[in-house]
């Protein structure tokens, strides 16, 4: 790193975590701070977490002083109180550390040249969490504008290890060109002890929440120092933390750390951490990174994996000490997830990792960079698309692509240009385009960021703090008395207090668990197939438990194994209905899609499907008729048109649009005139799409839309290739009787989640399903109940009396319908 | 498409799929909270949402049009976003507008968004309207009704979530009470207000059954089905 540094070239540093990766990034500037003494800013520090920069800024003070250097070390963030930032722009410290969104902000400023002129070095952190999202485009248009601003910078990456570094060091160069950026990589570390833990007992055949394995847990955690117990999603992580909290007789200190709990909370518990007084964490990605406690003793993943790259990153939050080995427990919930784990510990073993290298970024986010800059300074466009091409993120952005962002960013870039009046932006007689008025640039930076929440409600209690933020339509769903598990406590929904949901602690009943749309992690590919190659060879089964074993030679002897290569599907008779399951194992995304096209593929071919569940390993469906032949079924052209068709109708494209119109700044989150415009202020992105889909297919934000889902929607790029491997291999079984490989997906009927396509179908299944349980007497004739009863005079009796009376003593005339 | 038979005021009426009710004896087709020019009223506040809601608002209305003929046209008020929403409407989409109202009897009811006359549109503009039993009406709920009137209103741009296995669906709806209908917002940028907001209690104080809009026909749940 030091030779780079003297050789002034940029560097991608790749290293296991607790190689002291952060002081490497900063000796050089340390070196040089200490060499030529000088004002202003010399180093700038991105990271993906406030708090990692926070903490980094404390870490950095200390040796500091220790050694009398005279170099200045501040923070700045979005919690950055406005007079220390008007400090930071008149008088910089040597080295700020921040984070991309405040970056962004930085450089909107009209002195951001005269602030970053000098600037030596530029160190990002956790490059690989940042590279590929939207906050990574953000980074990298920023790192493109700081090379301009300053020539003689260099840009130093400090990365865990990547499946692409040759991707990484083009992302971080300050050219676009990989060889640009040396690379360094670290000697890699102990290989981590990765053990599985299995609950007593017979293996669960269905669930994913690990609850049973919660004794095992509890005394993992009692056994060692401090443990950070992982799991999947939020959900699960309320119910671990419960589960685990009932067993804790000896009353150890145990938290639960996620990213719907307030800020504060979550800075507590990371506090109580680092001071050592936890002993134990339930926490869900919201811990994935973050800051070196370095005293976690042992690190528990609780359910599947599902990514190798995920995985090594846990585990790796133990020990961060590069002569020790990490130390892991990998607790599998159900019998497919045993076999995961196998495979997750097999490809940890063979070094190889799995993730897909970064994606071209989007056309939002530019939009958002592109009135950023002109609110520093007036531009060219030849001149500032020719600095964004030297973004590694935007390498390859056609200028097409470019001018209609600025058209979009100048008046929403319409054919029908009737905003003509309404412009952002304006271009003067020299070609040089300018930002209209304070009132724009006031919005922009109110609305700088990529982070798009789903809408959020806070919840309150009742005379105390507020504990956390749970998704709207959640809170829709419950009725005052209603419990729920959140913040490791049952609590009592007490009704809505404006945006804010009261809540009072305890309360009876089974209480419900917030789920967020969205919060599954698929399996990845990489895993998928090493999966079936485990389960189509028994020489690699000794890696699994007896039970697993048995299982899969039942599945031998009543049925067949799914090969490496091909698809097995299996038809039987149940209940009055057949089952087809398909053995695919592409992640549960791509099955969601797949069974909502063979479906409608069954439909076609007089199947007449009933539904389907998807899971991470395969497709169940169920039909009146019997799948004679699923080779029909399972074809290539399965993606055509009625994929196009149905991905835009999909909520998923709809969730997309949503988050590319708030981030291009077409739906604003904050506006000036504060809360109470912001209902007619905001026009629901569903309508949005819908109007611009049928008037404007080709508008930028739509093109935008589809680029992404195209790359986030590598699972229908999974199915793809899955069609692709089974044409000709598709092995059919008729059996009499559920396989045992079946049974777990058949567990999860009445648990999955459909798809928008599908939603006009369950809405109907809804009401009929209250028409069958009330025998009618809820079904409506077109008269309403009341008959003589008026409502308004004379005065209305109580309302529940009121509805009860509609409900149980409506009259239903035959002659009503017509 | 299914439309719904409702019986309010000893009239019958016919709520459809696409959010507008239709009194068959008299040949009217109500509708409610158009908004037209909504997109252009974000715009030149800064945010430029496509601007299409008022062609997209009047290929709909021309649907509705087409397929019931009526010989009338109610508007519960609302049918402009504000007072300058004429003024902005791009010159194709007014003409067309004109052209839709030609050969239809129109009754402009006044809005909040739209309390004045519309001089400029065809028809007449009314605080209210009255005929027969029924009363038409922008706010719903406030003015007291006889026993054997009923209230057509708008305003409150109702949906309502069903739950479902796989949720809350959240569709606009119709609310009807016994002797109340409120139309859904028909305009293509126009949100909507949960039935069960307290905001709407005045109108929806003895609500008895939702309509949600679907593709082809409506899905009718009881009130109380909307608690899960």
């Amino acid at each position: 790193m030091l030779e780079a540094a003297r050789q002034g070239r940029s560097a991608l540093l790749i290293a296991p975590t607790g190689g002291g990766k952060t002081l490497a990034g900063f000796l050089p500037s340390l070196i040089q701070l200490y060499e030529n003494p000088r004002k202003g800013l010399h180093t700038l520090y991105v990271s993906p977490l406030k708090a990692l920069a926070v903490d980094i800024a404390r870490n950095l003070e200390a040796p500091i002083a220790e050694m009398g250097l005279d170099i200045t070390v501040e923070t700045r963030t979005g919690d950055t109180p406005a007079n220390r930032r008007a400090r930071q722009r008149q008088n910089p410290p040597n080295i700020l550390l921040t984070t991309p969104e405040s970056l962004t902000l930085l450089l909107s400023l009209p002195d951001a040249g005269s602030l970053f002129g000098e600037l030596a070095c530029v160190v990002v952190d956790e490059a690989h969490a940042l590279a590929g999202t939207k906050r990574g485009d953000q980074l990298s248009l920023c790192l493109s504008r700081l090379a301009a601003l300053a020539p003689r910078g260099r840009h130093v990456g400090l990365s865990a290890t990547v499946n692409h570094p040759e991707a990484l060091r083009a992302w971080l160069s300050p050219t676009a060109r990989a060889e640009d950026v040396s690379l360094v990589r670290a000697a890699p570390g102990e290989p981590p002890v990765i053990g599985v833990q299995l609950p007593e007992g017979r293996l669960p055949w269905g669930g994913h929440m690990g609850l049973a394995s919660a004794p095992d847990i509890m005394a993992r955690i009692a056994g060692a120092g401090v443990t950070i117990v992982f799991v999947n999603t939020r959900a699960q992580a309320e119910l671990v933390f419960a589960a685990v909290w009932k067993l804790n007789e000896a009353a150890l200190p145990i938290a639960l750390h996620h990213g719907s709990l307030t800020v504060e909370q979550r800075r507590k518990v990371e506090a109580a951490m680092a001071a050592g007084r936890l002993r134990g964490v339930v926490a869900t990605s919201s811990l994935d990174l973050g800051i070196d406690w370095g005293a976690v003793d042992q690190v528990i993943q609780v359910g599947a994996p599902k990514g190798v790259s995920r995985l090594l990153q846990r585990v790796g939050r133990a020990n961060h000490r590069m002569d020790e080995a990490s130390a892991a427990w990998l607790v599998p919930a159900n019998r497919f997830e045993v076999i995961e784990c196998a495979a997750a510990i097999e490809s940890i073993e063979a070094g190889e990792l799995d993730g897909e290298p970064p994606r071209q970024g989007g056309l939002d986010v530019l939009a958002q960079h592109i009135l950023a800059m002109a609110c520093h300074a007036p531009f060219h466009p030849d001149d500032l698309y020719a600095e964004v091409r030297r973004a590694g993120a935007y390498s390859e952005l056609p200028r097409r692509d470019f001018d209609d962002t600025l058209r979009f960013v100048e008046d929403g870039g319409y054919a029908l240009s009737s905003y003509e009046r309404y412009r952002k932006l304006f271009r003067d007689s020299e070609g040089l385009i300018h930002v209209r008025g304070n009132q724009v640039a006031l919005q922009l930076r109110l609305n700088l960021g990529t982070i798009v929440e789903t809408p959020l409600l806070k919840v309150k209690l009742r005379g105390g703090p507020v504990l956390g933020e749970v998704e709207e339509w959640f809170i829709s769903t419950l009725a005052q008395g209603d419990t729920f598990l959140f913040a490791g406590q049952v609590l009592r929904f007490e009704g809505m207090a404006g945006m804010v949901a009261q809540v009072s602690r305890g309360g009876a009943g089974e209480p419900r668990v917030p789920a967020y749309a969205g919060a599954k992690m698929p399996l990845s590919t990489h895993l998928g197939k090493r999966v079936r190659d485990i389960l189509a060879d028994p020489t690699h089964w000794a890696l699994l438990p007896e039970g697993v074993q048995e299982w899969l030679d039942l599945q031998r002897d009543k049925s067949e194994l799914p090969r490496a290569d091909g698809l097995l599907v299996e038809t039987f008779p149940r209940g009055g209905r057949w089952f087809m399951v398909a053995y695919t194992f592409e992640g549960r995304l791509a099955h969601q899609t797949l069974g909502m096209l063979a479906t409608r593929r069954m439909e076609r071919l007089g199947w007449g499907p009933l539904g389907y569940v998807a899971t991470d390993y395969v497709i169940a469906t169920w039909s009146a008729f019997e799948p004679a032949d699923p080779e029909a079924l399972f074809t290539e052209d399965l993606l055509g048109e009625e994929l196009e068709e149905w991905i835009a109708e999909s909520s998923m494209l709809r969730r997309t649009f949503r988050n590319i119109a708030t981030i291009a700044g077409l739906i604003q989150k904050n506006h000036p005139d504060a809360e109470k415009s912001r209902k007619q202020m905001s026009v629901n992105s569903d309508l949005i799409y819908d109007v611009l889909r049928r008037h404007e297919p080709d508008h930028v934000l739509l093109r935008a839309t589809r680029a992404e889902a195209a790359w986030g929607l590598t699972d229908v790029a999974r199915i793809g290739q899955l069609l692709a491997r089974a044409k000709g291999h598709i092995r059919h079984r008729r059996l009499d009787h559920v396989s045992p490989l079946a049974v777990p997906a058949l567990i999860e009927i009445g648990h999955e989640w459909v798809s928008g396509g599908a939603e006009e179908a369950v809405l109907a299944e809804a009401i009929a399903l209250v028409d069958e349980a009330t025998e009618g007497a809820d079904s409506f004739s077109g008269e309403l109940g009341l008959g003589a009863l008026a409502e308004d005079n004379p005065a209305p009796p109580p309302r529940h009396r009121e509805r009860r009376k509609s409900r149980f003593h409506r009259k239903v005339p035959k002659e009503a319908v017509p | 498409m299914i439309a719904a038979p409702l019986h309010l005021g000893g009239e019958r009426l016919m709520l459809c799929p696409t959010g507008v009710a239709i009194w068959p004896s008299t040949r009217m087709l109500v509708v409610s909270d158009l908004h037209f020019e909504k997109g252009s009223a974000m715009a030149v506040r800064g945010a430029h949402v496509p601007p299409y809601d008022t062609r997209e608002t009047m290929i709909r209305l021309a649907f509705s049009i087409r397929r019931h003929a009526p010989r009338r046209l109610l508007v519960l008020g609302d049918a402009l976003h504000d007072d300058r929403a004429l003024a902005r409407m791009a010159p194709a989409d007014l003409a067309a507008l004109r052209r839709l109202l030609e050969p239809l009897e129109v009754i402009w009811v006044a809005g909040n968004h739209d309390p004045a006359p519309q001089p400029d549109l065809p028809g007449i503009s009314v605080p209210e309207w009255s005929e027969g039993r029924l009363r038409f009406r922008h706010i719903g709920g406030v003015t007291p009704l006889a026993r054997h009137e009923a209230e057509l209103s708008g305003h409150y741009h109702p949906k309502a979530t069903m739950p479902t296995r796989i949720g809350g669906i959240t569709r606009p709806c119709f609310l009807a009470t016994g002797q109340r209908l409120v139309l859904p917002a028909f305009g293509a940028f126009t949100g909507g207000l949960d039935v069960r907001d307290p905001a709407m209690a005045t109108v929806a104080k003895a609500a008895q059954r939702v309509f949600l809009l679907g593709r082809e026909r409506l899905h009718s749940a009881s009130f109380e089905a909307l608690r899960a």
